[in-house]
């Protein structure tokens, strides 16, 4: 099976907030992770090549820096990586990162699957999976929870959505998406993690993946940012300290209060 | 490409600087420049206080194309008959929009045996018309399906804002069906308004993990696209039978072409979805041992709420991953969220703290938990939470 795995690289968000006298954002030297979603792809991925043999690309779109995340790729095992980069990629949303990879997934040729991972921790979309899907004309396969097989052209998964899952049958090519609980991702060794530290990685520009300029970064993004601001703070209610019996009173009369409203 | 720093303005105060999530900008003879990873976010913009920051000018819209789309669309996901809620709150929602804009609101439905008992169900609401597309292809919801008939009634009917509900269908209908309108879609919102003079959506949603909101536009595209998440909308009133009106579309599909074919639909046991409750009883690690979330069950039972977890207890394999709540896992907000033994690491604030009341009970007077809490409540979830289910016991009983 020829796969190619998409990975962001994105801010870990727990250190990004806004200071809510200055209404500025602090970033006090946030560091990059690669999204978690997406360490579970990468693991989906390489459990799909043990079992049905093939070869596995990963490829992320991102400014130079982004190379971090597919040396974590190397290290886990993947064959090939690929950084598309571009200064016209800049300011990309989601429709025009889907065709950037897209034309990525193209380039490398010939895939059956491509694996995503649910959604980027920094913008939480859950739409970049999709939107590879269409422009491709794959089959398009969210929250993905576990791969049963795959045979003849035919992929089998297991899917989980509000209130249930569902067992699907569906014909490759396809994008999955997939979500945490699917694998536990392996840790790359030492030694591995230091020869991804000296791989080349090959970069690929918009003209590397026949990109329309049209489509990529700022000019095919029909989204964008128009104010950010601190969202409403709940400061801290009232604090209770007491006897368990006089707490679980007062607990009890408080929701009796609140489910008679 | 990056934003532009005007050097006259740029006074070095750094302040973009510092704000900058990804950290694209640099200070340098005491001027701000901008490095390669600028993803144009347009943060730094606002933050900056003497203007010295410019993203560069968008393209315009195709000549045009905005003005002949017009009113205002719902989606309407439903499971046989009986629609779901968020549908209904975006009517209520839409509702608004449509008339800020005068324009009118439609829903679309797609379905097959169902689409007549949909259609009356929403008949029963302050909506205009409703476009229907009736296949036996599209019998229950399948994306591709679905994505061709809805862009179908799109290209045809031009509405200029399209309302999808953020359910996992929902979801996973929009980014698709945006694809392949090649329009501007925001997911996750948390508020809608528009600008009725350029006729813009104004899309509010949190953004890295729920310490910031962000307004969305995608003024120069149609439609345009939003989906919103459960509860976030008011339920609209029900209200006597009113006049709408019925386009019947007819659509070509074929099952052939179909991609996927749905082998089987487990359920989850009832209670558990807790993406829908409105209590949620949520235990962490200090709950201790799996057994004693039985009896975070039991209070949810008595309250008619469901059991969450925070990612330490997930982890610790003492609850399933899909009760899951937080950044990776659920988002919810439910009336009352109850957490019990969770510390409140920011990662799980970001999936709960917009429910309308928190309540927390935690044993560390300092645990960052309180700081959200509505009402916070310091001691021993083991001595806590039996005496408060007694306690409830007993109140219910001689109601
Ligand atoms: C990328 C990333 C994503 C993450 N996503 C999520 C996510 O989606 N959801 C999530 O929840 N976490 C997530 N986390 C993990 C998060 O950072 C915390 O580690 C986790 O939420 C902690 O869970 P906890 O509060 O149950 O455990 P702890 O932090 O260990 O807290 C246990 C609490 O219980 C209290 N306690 C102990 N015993 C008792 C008692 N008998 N009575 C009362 N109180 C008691 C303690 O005082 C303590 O405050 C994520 C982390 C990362 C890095
Ligand atoms: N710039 C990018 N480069 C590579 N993959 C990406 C990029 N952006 C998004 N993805 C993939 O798409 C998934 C969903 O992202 P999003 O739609 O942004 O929430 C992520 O988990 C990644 O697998």
């Amino acid at each position: 099976m020829n796969i190619v795995v998409c990975i962001k690289q994105v801010p870990d968000t727990m250190d990004v907030r806004i200071d809510p006298k200055t209404n500025t954002l602090v970033r006090d030297g946030v560091p990059s992770i690669i999204n978690p979603f997406d360490e579970f792809a990468l693991e989906e991925g390489l459990r799909l090549r043990e079992r049905f043999g093939g070869k596995i690309t990963a490829i992320t779109m991102g400014p130079p820096q982004a190379t971090e995340v597919l040396r974590t790729a190397l290290a886990m095992g993947v064959d090939a990586v690929a950084l598309l980069s571009d200064r016209a990629f800049a300011g990309a949303d989601t429709l025009a990162t889907s065709y950037a990879l897209s034309q990525g997934v193209k380039k490398v040729g010939d895939v059956d699957l491509v694996i995503t991972g649910k959604q980027a921790i920094d913008g939480d979309t859950a739409q970049v999976g999709p939107g590879i899907a269409a422009r491709l004309g794959f089959t398009q396969l969210t929250y993905v929870s576990k791969v049963e097989g795959a045979e003849n052209g035919t992929i089998t998964v297991e899917r989980l959505l509000d209130g249930g899952r569902e067992r699907v049958e569906a014909r490759l090519p396809a994008v999955l998406t997939v979500v945490k609980g699917i694998n536990v991702p392996r840790q790359p060794s030492i030694l591995k993690m230091k020869k991804a530290r000296n791989a080349e990685i090959p970069v690929w520009t918009a003209a590397d993946i026949g990109a329309d300029p049209a489509k990529t970064g700022q000019n095919g993004s029909p989204t964008w940012v128009d104010r950010i601001f601190s969202p409403d703070q709940k400061s801290g209610g009232e604090v209770y300290r007491g006897e368990p019996d006089e707490m679980a009173g007062r607990l009890s009369e408080l929701l009796l209060e609140m489910m008679a409203k | 490409m990056g934003v532009t720093i005007l050097i006259d303005k740029c006074v070095g105060c750094r302040v973009c600087v510092k704000t900058c999530p990804f950290g694209a900008l640099e200070m340098r003879n005491n001027k701000a420049v901008c490095l390669d990873s600028c993803t144009l976010c347009g943060i730094c913009v606002s933050t900056c206080k003497f203007e010295a920051i410019v993203v560069p000018e968008r393209q315009t819209a195709p000549e045009g194309s905005l003005d002949d789309h017009r009113g205002v669309w719902v989606f309407v996901q439903a499971d046989g008959d009986s629609v779901h809620h968020v549908s209904l709150e975006l009517v209520g929602e839409g509702r608004k929009l449509a008339d800020e804009l005068g324009v009118e609101l439609s829903c679309m439905v797609m379905g097959n045996g169902h689409v007549d008992g949909i259609a009356g169900e929403l008949s029963h609401y302050d909506i205009n018309r409703i476009y229907t597309v009736q296949h036996p292809v599209l019998e229950s919801y399948r994306t591709q399906a679905f994505v061709e008939a809805a862009a179908h009634l799109i290209r045809e009917y031009k509405p200029e804002i399209v309302l999808i509900g953020a359910t996992s269908t929902g979801r996973d209908f929009a980014g698709g069906l945006a694809t392949v309108l090649q329009t501007g879609l925001t997911a996750d919102c948390t508020n809608l308004g528009v600008e009725t003079e350029t006729r813009s959506l104004l899309q509010t949603r949190p953004a890295f993990g729920g310490n910031i909101m962000a307004t969305i536009k995608s003024s120069r595209h149609r439609p345009q696209m939003a989906t919103v998440r459960p509860k976030v909308f008011a339920m609209p009133l029900r209200s006597e039978k009113r006049d709408m009106e019925v386009v019947k579309v007819a659509k070509d599909l074929s099952e052939e072409s179909q991609r996927t074919r749905v082998l089987e639909w487990i359920p989850v046991r009832e209670g558990v979805n807790i993406a829908e409750a409105n209590v949620i009883v949520s235990g962490g690690r200090g709950m201790g041992k799996p057994d004693n979330f039985a009896m975070l069950q039991e209070l949810a039972d008595l309250l008619g709420g469901a059991v969450g977890a925070s990612r330490a207890a997930v982890d610790a394999e003492w609850v399933d991953y899909s009760r899951q709540v937080g950044q990776t896992g659920r988002t919810v907000r439910p009336s009352v969220y109850i957490a019990c033994g969770i510390s409140g690491a920011v990662q799980h604030l970001a999936g709960m703290k917009t429910s309308d009341t928190i309540i927390a009970i935690n044993r560390d007077p300092d645990a960052p938990i309180f700081s959200v809490a509505t009402y916070g409540f310091v001691g021993d979830v083991m001595e806590i939470v039996p005496r408060m289910i007694a306690e409830l016991k007993s109140r219910q009983g001689k109601q």
